[in-house]
């Protein structure tokens, strides 16, 4: 029976940890907001990791690496199109380019770096399947899980703060109007410039971050950092279908509204 | 009849339940259980549906009070709670920084249902171990703007005190949207 659920309800590091601990082998989809990733596990390790369309053949994570530079890279594209990433690896490591070793802990990071992504997303359908095939031309790795478990968890519990200090991204950004802060003698990274750049009443966080291609943590990361820094403020949408306002009063007459409000304080004054 | 309502939310302990209780015309109604969980057994009871108190204006005005239940598990009755209401009171514990993060979250939690005025009552300011006003306004992030009221939640006077801040931010809340 094949596992699958979403991860509202059952999260990465939940899903490392039942693949670690009983051991599993078999290849774990999972369809995010945006991208599909592929995790290969083999006897409860880590394998191979695909992430979108986002090109992972030997010689990209080699130059990604480091280990070749952007020449050899564009030579190996053309000249050995038609290899399988064990054949080139094989004739990287015989023509004394590269060592074995060099071939696998790049490897090895490219895949441990796709499951760090991974743990952003918070929403999405997984499915395991035990009985899917091994890419056969592929370099496949063996990673432990234990560490990518542990800085899972790490990341489980930021996201639970984050979303405990900000829990609506429906809520919008706008400038504190403090005297002395200028936005500009502030040292931003470029994550955070692309959200400041969106700052307005108008834009809710769900839509900033959409704009700048952020996912639920990250867009909630920079709103931190914006918020701890007195630079920004949460306030409510401007133009957002006001909510039904129509029930607070029993009466829609303004003035009646207001007479309402003044008997319930002497009412208070009275108790 | 015409009814109205006021929110109390606040988390576990701040003294929710107290509050009502001190203005409300009738017995607090709130379906308290025995709650057995390490966590929550601050106290030996805790409400798990809500509270709820009555003030009689007149003949043909009556205020309601609904305090939330705190935890966490019973959020999804906080949107229905607060559909409506005239305004909200966020309840914090003095005493208890370490609950402070949380009240900040059902704070903004409650702002983004509704663009209702709301005000923050630092509750048991009578114990010794309170903080003071300006220490929690720093540890809550509340701009300037925000009232963040003195509270002894046994002591009808600051109760009322509290209600009547709530009131007057109303009123003024009217009287800008008019203009
Ligand atoms: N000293 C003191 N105790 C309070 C005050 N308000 C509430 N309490 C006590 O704090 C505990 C929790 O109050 P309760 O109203 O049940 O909290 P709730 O969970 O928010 O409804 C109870 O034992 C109350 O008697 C206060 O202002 N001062
Ligand atoms: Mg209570």
């Amino acid at each position: 029976m094949a596992l699958k659920g979403n991860l509202k309800d059952f999260t990465i590091t939940q899903l490392l940890n039942l693949v670690n601990l009983a051991r599993k082998t078999g290849t774990l989809v999972i369809e995010g907001s945006g991208d599909i990733a592929r995790l290969i596990f083999r006897d409860g390790k880590l394998a191979y990791a695909q992430y979108g369309q986002e090109e992972n053949a030997l010689a990209s994570i080699l130059q990604r690496s480091n280990k070749i530079n952007a020449t050899q890279y564009r030579i190996l594209k053309e000249r050995a199109a038609n290899m399988t990433d064990k054949e080139l690896g094989l004739l990287l490591v015989n023509a004394g380019y590269l060592t074995q070793a060099d071939i696998i802990e790049s490897l090895q990071v490219y895949c441990a770096d796709v499951v760090r992504r991974l743990f952003t997303w918070v929403d999405g359908f997984f499915h395991f399947d035990g009985e899917g095939e091994l890419p056969e031309d592929r370099i496949l790795v063996r990673i432990d899980l234990e560490n990518l478990i542990v800085e899972g968890s790490r990341q489980l519990r930021e996201l639970e703060q984050l979303q405990e200090e900000i829990p609506s991204l429906d809520m919008a950004l706008k400038f504190t109007d403090r005297p002395g802060t200028n936005i500009r003698n502030v040292n931003l990274s470029v994550q955070e410039w692309r959200v400041v750049s969106h700052v307005n009443p108008k834009n809710t966080m769900r839509q900033i971050a959409r704009f700048a291609k952020m996912n639920d943590l990250e867009i909630r990361r920079v709103v931190y950092s914006l918020l701890q820094a007195g630079l920004v403020e949460v306030v409510r949408p401007d133009g957002a279908p006001p909510a039904p306002q129509a029930r607070m009063f029993p009466t829609t007459d303004r003035g009646e509204q207001k007479l309402l409000v003044n008997r319930l304080i002497s009412r208070i004054r009275s108790l | 009849m015409q009814t109205v309502k006021i929110v109390v939310t606040g988390p576990f302990n701040s003294g929710k339940t107290e509050f009502i209780r001190a203005v409300s015309e009738i017995d607090v109604v709130s379906t308290e259980r025995k709650i057995s969980s390490d966590v929550e057994r601050v106290k030996d009871s805790t409400t798990v549906a809500m509270d709820f108190g009555r003030i009689t204006v007149d003949e043909d005005l009556v205020l309601y009070l609904f305090g939330t239940p705190g935890q966490k598990r019973f959020d999804f009755m906080w949107e229905i709670l607060s559909e409506g209401m005239l305004g909200f009171i966020v309840m914090v514990d003095s005493t208890r920084p370490e609950t402070f993060r949380e009240a900040r979250s059902i704070l903004e939690t409650f702002r983004a249902y509704a663009p209702t005025p709301y005000v923050v009552a630092a509750n048991k300011q009578d114990r010794a171990d309170a903080w003071d006003l300006e220490d929690m306004r720093v540890a809550l992030r509340l701009d300037g703007k925000v009232k963040l009221l003195p509270c002894v939640a046994t002591n009808r006077e600051t109760v009322k005190g509290v209600l009547l801040e709530l009131l007057y931010s109303i009123l003024a809340e009217m009287e800008a949207g008019q203009a």
